[in-house]
């Protein structure tokens, strides 16, 4: 079994409520944090833990936070991003359903070390009985002195507000966030002033992850050089995975980040394998705006090293040949999956979900969009393959945030490893209504295809 | 009919106005959109939206401009049961086409139409987060998961239950 640091108690009756989570060492590391450490001191231990950002981009979290503006009678924010949306993510929602009181304690902690008095939880719309549950845990922190005015006698004050989105994809992203927040439509700004400057109400504001704020509480307990010692190099600690697609235990796993992609697929503690004893055909394992690969680069790396639920093992190859650890979200496709159908719903959700404010993306999306309806419909032509390309090279990179590069690379990833694919929709139209491509050469061992 | 909060209701308004510093009350208007669909049938009118201008001491045109961004806000009326099928790329894989098309043959109408007694309404939605527990739909409040055609019967045969009693 892996060591866990977030979900080693998720298995305990009543957890969800205020005295079970306190009886099992909850609100220990709060204690410790506000009565015997400085704020400094907590942003150092996170630092030294080398904990990176859990909501997708692997940002490392101590650094974030030193960034912080700190002027003289400016208040300071502190928001909780649970808008959890990409595609194939579920982590966060496990957490605040199950577990809410990690995520107040890591938030305690968090807002003590950021200076931070006031700090929203700003969650998805669509999670309408989560604010229920986290409302009701803010409640009993509140009652046990670990919220509101001078928190454990030591003059520290701190509330926590829930916010509800309305269902906006965009406002994951960080200003999109704080525009929202602020009463406004999602529309990204424009960086710089970063929000650790100007962020909410133009107040100094860090924005992170859920999972990236529980993982607070174990650096506190076990300390940054404890925590290390968990996963492999950069990739220290431990990452919840939440597995979905065609695998026959979906679910929310914690794994310690030095266990194999094939492990994690396979074994019984995890994913246990593909159902119906179909073959592994492809795997995004980031959330759906990470690189879809096939399998045999999926289990090994272009190098024919073994490929490692890790960020540096996940990138390895860059796009030409690796992927991204994203957000977690970890897609599997079986043989029977169809790429170019698989592709086509990803394009229409980004284009459902692009703000409208630059032009590549608002555009390009729905570009994307018919160009793979016609293909996948047996409209295609053998040109609109090149067409593809070339819109996701326009948006990719050229937009205020990256909700561009999110929808660009899910298509150029399946155009790269699953070309043939896409041309045998086009040349077998009438077929490719009927079945699907099936696995040819994607599962075969390596050798692998040069890097473009 | 005028739009109007009951007591118990404005005081929750205040409650979440409260929540942020003086002067941005603005803040609290997609919370209070909420409140506002819940409370007046489903949907957002021009006259609700108004309402909550004046309530947050902000143009119309701001409420408006919100409204008409987030996609859980209805700007039509629909029906006492809005499903919400999810057809995103993780429950693709997991027959959520299937099951769209079950639901459309099973209450006779098309995505985005309403039954004609005023009772189902369906719309397909991008992911909304369940994406290991597939296919799966949002009704109010909650998420219906791991959906089968048998489920998807019981779910309605459920609805008109309620709705008859």
């Amino acid at each position: 079994m892996g060591r866990k640091l977030l979900l080693d108690k998720a298995h305990i009756e009543g957890i969800r409520y205020y005295d079970v989570y306190r009886k099992n060492g909850g609100y220990a590391a709060a204690e410790k944090a506000l009565k015997s450490m400085s704020p400094d001191q907590v942003t150092e231990e996170v630092k030294k833990s080398g904990m990176r950002g859990r909501g997708g981009a692997g940002f490392p979290t101590g650094m974030k936070w030193s960034f912080l503006a700190k002027p003289e009678g400016v208040p300071r924010y502190l928001v909780c991003n649970a808008d959890e949306s990409e595609p194939g993510t579920f982590k966060d929602r496990y957490l605040m359903e199950f577990l809410p009181h990690l995520l107040i304690e890591g938030l305690l902690i968090s807002s003590y070390a950021l200076g931070a008095n006031t700090t929203y939880i700003y969650i998805r719309g669509e999670y309408a009985w989560i604010p229920d549950i986290l409302e009701e845990a803010i409640a009993e922190a509140h009652k046990n002195g670990f919220l509101g005015k001078n928190i454990l006698g030591t003059g520290f004050d701190l509330e926590i507000y829930v916010q509800r989105g309305a269902g906006a994809y965009i406002c994951g992203e960080e200003t999109a966030l704080i525009e929202s927040l602020e009463g406004k439509r999602g529309l990204p700004r424009i960086k710089p002033p970063f929000p650790a400057v100007k962020g909410l109400y133009q107040c100094p504001t860090v924005v992170n992850n859920v999972e990236t704020l529980a993982a607070i509480v174990p650096i506190i307990n076990i300390g940054g050089d404890e925590y290390v010692k968990y996963g492999i190099g950069k990739s220290s600690g431990t990452k919840l995975i939440s597995a979905c697609g065609n695998i026959n235990k979906p679910g929310v796993y914690e794994i310690e980040m030095n266990i194999s992609v094939e492990e994690f697929i396979y074994s019984d503690e995890y994913c246990g394998g593909i159902p119906n004893g179909k073959r592994l055909k492809a795997c995004i394992p980031g959330g759906s705006s990470v690189p879809i690969v096939p399998a045999n680069l999926l289990l090994t790396t272009a190098k024919g090293e073994k490929r490692m639920m890790t960020y540096e093992s996940l990138n390895d190859g860059g796009f030409a040949t690796g992927t991204m650890m994203g957000s977690g979200g970890f897609i599997v496709l079986d043989e029977d999956q169809c790429v170019v159908r698989h592709t086509l719903s990803l394009a229409r959700f980004y284009h459902h979900e692009s703000c409208g404010q630059c032009s590549p993306c608002r555009e390009g999306t729905g570009w994307m969009e018919k160009v793979l309806k016609n293909i996948e419909h047996g409209k295609g032509k053998m040109s609109d393959i090149d067409l593809l390309w070339d819109i996701q090279r326009k948006i990719e990179g050229n937009t205020i945030c990256p909700l561009g590069d999110a929808a660009a690379w899910p298509v150029a990833a399946a155009i790269r490893h699953f070309r043939d694919e896409f041309e045998w929709h086009v040349l077998n139209p009438d077929e490719a209504q009927r079945r699907n491509f099936g696995l040819v050469h994607y599962a075969d061992p390596l050798p692998v295809a040069a890097a473009v | 009919m005028a739009v109007q909060f009951s007591e118990e209701k404005l005081n929750k308004v205040n409650e979440i106005i409260a929540r942020y510093p003086a002067g941005k009350q603005k803040s609290a208007l997609i919370p209070v959109l909420h409140l506002a669909q819940e409370s007046f049938g489903g949907w957002l009118s021009a006259d609700t939206m108004d309402y909550v201008a004046g309530l947050l001491q902000i143009e119309p045109i701001e409420v408006y401009e919100v409204a008409t961004f987030y996609s859980m806000f209805n700007l039509q009326p629909v029906g006492k049961y809005l499903f919400e099928v999810c057809q995103t790329g993780p429950c693709m894989l997991r027959g959520s086409d299937d099951i769209i098309h079950y639901i459309k043959e099973k209450l006779g109408i098309k995505i985005g139409e309403t039954t004609p007694d005023g009772l189902f309404t369906l719309k397909t939605v991008e992911c909304l987060g369940a994406c290991g527990y597939a296919p799966m739909m949002q009704l109010g409040k909650f998420f219906k998961e791991h959906l089968t055609k048998e489920k998807v019967d019981q779910i309605i045969a459920d609805c008109r239950a309620q709705a008859n009693n």
